[in-house]
């Protein structure tokens, strides 16, 4: 099968031109050795079923990153590049162009966002520019489709130039600097209401309002989406599924294989949220509690790239971050680790450094509640009083700080400063946000799943052979003494090895006070995270860093629950 | 007003926002480094704009080819400037 890549600069809706050829079928695969993500997918073009590859954004073929050695690398497989083009900064991006030109493969070039820069007052003349790159240079307008079958079309007048010097990087300057020149005219224009918009949401005494703002927002519509899905769809699917796993349970009859599959009836029915069982449990917490939340965190997710908000949302941020030892990108991460901590894991992947990546993972698994373990915090420490739920996020805000600072300082490795481009502001396409988001859906129910369910199983199997009984024999004394609470609160936090969301939702009926509440609450939330995000962390950062990772948040729940023992009991 | 004194060639770094300047020379740092400043159209002659100076050593934000880039403050100490009249 022929192959296509696309190469471009990062930000020009270069995937965007991917999404508008490609079909339904696109898969997101990690390139082998590195944690750099690309998409490939298939399209008939032209009655040619072909492979389509959108290869990382990159600004030269001398890579200064993983992403762009990935680039590189992928366009050795090309049969045929396309090269996407901003029309509207020609002259930076056609540094890309002339070296892709070296390299003899059959090229087309498409300028795109062509609209934005009618408007903003760039001429063009294409036809000019396919003299002189002698390839086809054809426009596109990838948001709304434009010019894409105009694409299409002319992939079959793909060329290699037919005299190609290799030159140095001075010449390769002077040059650009001749050809936009020759073919490109820029009419001077004023400010429009969206360039004062961009600097005025970049600055920081404006723009750190704004910000907080669209926070608040965004997680208004995460709830609004979340508890939306869950009523009107997940529940009542549960509903219709619950027959089937109650023939199965009598089917099955008591013994372990029940115990492992169903888990234990309460009032002889299943209790989703309580019996444990792979086949009820199992597949409720993932599907019907975290998946609602995660479909409106990537939505969200996607609004806020495609607006082009996100890159100043990152430089904002970066004063922090920077600080704990990562960059302004490392909000990702949080962001959706408050979805649910698994995606946030797999979105480590896309910060630059090994030290970025364990600071970023530990930070999550540490302080980063997710939308199953803070509505637990709310359910249990809510009917107390508010000032009760806040001491417990308060607590967890500010060991995030304080463990990033320190991390910083101890975690050897290098941590890159923040470099990026801030696109300039445009309107999202509904079908492109909702394309990237259930390719990311898709990608997160095939990676993540799977550990989800291995890790009730593992539960089980740890409490089926009564290993978890022991543990909480062998630790109970040391966690009466330090943490102030008791005996039976200790196997509580066991489960809470694995099952944090649930393991808050069981302190319940001990008859602890609000202030062990708090404290025991809190040291679920540090010392270990679930099991899906403990076995994604053991992808992403080995086995090494993950154990180290789990060290730092054992230490700090101990240190930290010992010290609000004393703060509050005395 | 009093007319600040500026040395030729000024790390952005020591600029206030709205400031105008001409790109006179990148401080090595390998050349992988530049090129990547140099592609994304920090190069020398080239005018920039200060457009905003995070506070606490926070990073800058300057505009070239009438877009915008933030660049962690080491790397802005690298690039020297001209201050334009």
């Amino acid at each position: 099968m022929k192959r296509i890549v696309l190469m471009g600069n990062p930000n020009i809706g270069k995937s965007a031109v991917f999404s508008r050829l490609t079909g339904a079928d696109v898969i997101i695969s990690n390139y082998p050795g590195t944690t750099v993500d690309f998409s490939r997918g298939r399209a008939c073009l032209q009655g040619e079923l072909v492979e389509l590859i959108d290869a990382p954004g990159t600004y030269s073929l001398e890579p200064t990153s993983r992403a762009e050695e990935v680039a590189f690398e992928v366009l050795g497989w090309a049969d045929l590049v396309i090269n996407v083009v901003d029309a509207t900064n020609l002259e930076r991006n056609l540094y890309l162009t002339l070296q892709l030109l070296e390299k003899n493969k059959p090229m087309i070039v498409a300028l795109n966002m062509w609209d934005e820069a009618e408007r903003s007052g760039i001429t063009i003349d294409t036809k000019g520019l396919e003299r002189l790159l002698q390839v086809p240079v054809v426009t596109t307008v990838a948001l709304t489709g434009e010019g894409i079958n105009g694409l299409v079309n002319r992939l079959k007048d793909a060329s290699t130039p037919t005299e190609t010097k290799v030159h140095s990087e001075e010449e390769m300057w002077m040059e650009i600097g001749r050809l936009t020149r020759e073919i490109q005219k820029v009419t001077h224009r004023h400010p429009t209401a969206w360039d004062k918009l961009s600097q005025a949401t970049i600055k920081p005494l404006t723009g750190t309002p704004i910000a907080l703002m669209v926070i608040f927002a965004t997680f208004w519509v995460v709830r609004f989406i979340g508890e939306g899905l869950i009523s009107n769809l997940f529940e009542p699917l549960f509903e219709l599924y619950r027959p089937l796993a109650m023939s199965i349970s009598n089917w099955l009859g008591p013994g372990l294989l029940h115990d492992l599959l169903i888990g234990g009836l309460i009032d002889g029915e299943i209790d989703y949220i309580q019996s444990m069982g792979v086949l009820t449990t199992g597949i409720y917490v993932p599907l019907g509690m975290v998946l609602p939340y995660i479909v409106g965190f990537y939505l969200a997710l996607a609004l806020l790239e495609d607006s082009g908000y996100l890159p100043r949302m990152a430089t904002l941020s970066d004063n922090v971050f920077h600080r704990l030892g990562m960059h302004g990108h490392a909000i990702v991460p949080l962001f959706l680790g408050l979805g649910c901590n698994v995606p946030g894991a797999l979105s480590t992947r896309a910060l630059e450094t090994k030290k970025q990546r364990f600071i970023s993972a530990t930070l999550l698994g540490l302080a980063v509640p997710c939308t199953a373990k803070s509505a637990m915090i709310f359910g249990v420490l809510g009917p107390y009083g508010l000032s009760y739920v806040a001491s417990v996020f308060a607590t967890l805000a500010v060991i995030y700080v304080a463990v990033g600072l320190l991390l910083n300082k101890v975690v050897r490795g290098v941590s890159p400063e923040i470099f990026l481009e801030i696109p300039p502001y445009r309107r999202p396409n509904i079908f492109m946000v909702l394309k990237k988001t259930w390719m990311r859906i898709k990608w997160f129910l095939s990676e993540a799943i799977p550990f989800l369910f291995l890790g009730v199983l593992m539960v089980n199997v740890l409490y089926a052979t009564g290993v978890i009984e022991w543990m909480g024999i062998v630790f109970a004394p040391l966690m009466e003494g330090w943490l102030g609470i008791p005996g039976e609160a200790v196997a509580v936090l066991l489960v809470g090895f694995f099952r944090k969301d649930l393991a808050v939702g069981m302190l319940l009926p001990l008859g602890l006070d609000p202030r062990q509440l708090v404290i025991a609450t809190t040291v679920l939330s540090l010392y270990f995270p679930c099991v899906a995000t403990f076995a994604v962390m053991i992808k992403e950062l080995g086995i090494r860093d993950t154990m180290k990772s789990i060290a730092v948040m054992v230490a700090t729940a101990l240190l930290v629950g010992g010290a609000m023992r004393f703060a509050l009991l005395g | 007003m009093t007319k600040t004194v500026i040395e030729m060639e000024t790390p952005i770094t020591c600029l206030e926002q709205g400031t105008k300047a001409t790109v006179v020379r990148l401080i090595d740092h390998g050349s992988s480094f530049q090129r990547r400043l140099r592609a994304m159209g920090i190069r020398e002659g080239k005018s920039l704009k200060i457009v905003a100076v995070h506070p606490f050593a926070g990073p800058l934000v300057v505009e070239v080819d009438g877009r915008e880039i933030t660049i962690g403050r080491g790397i802005a100490q690298r690039i020297l400037v001209e201050v334009k009249e």
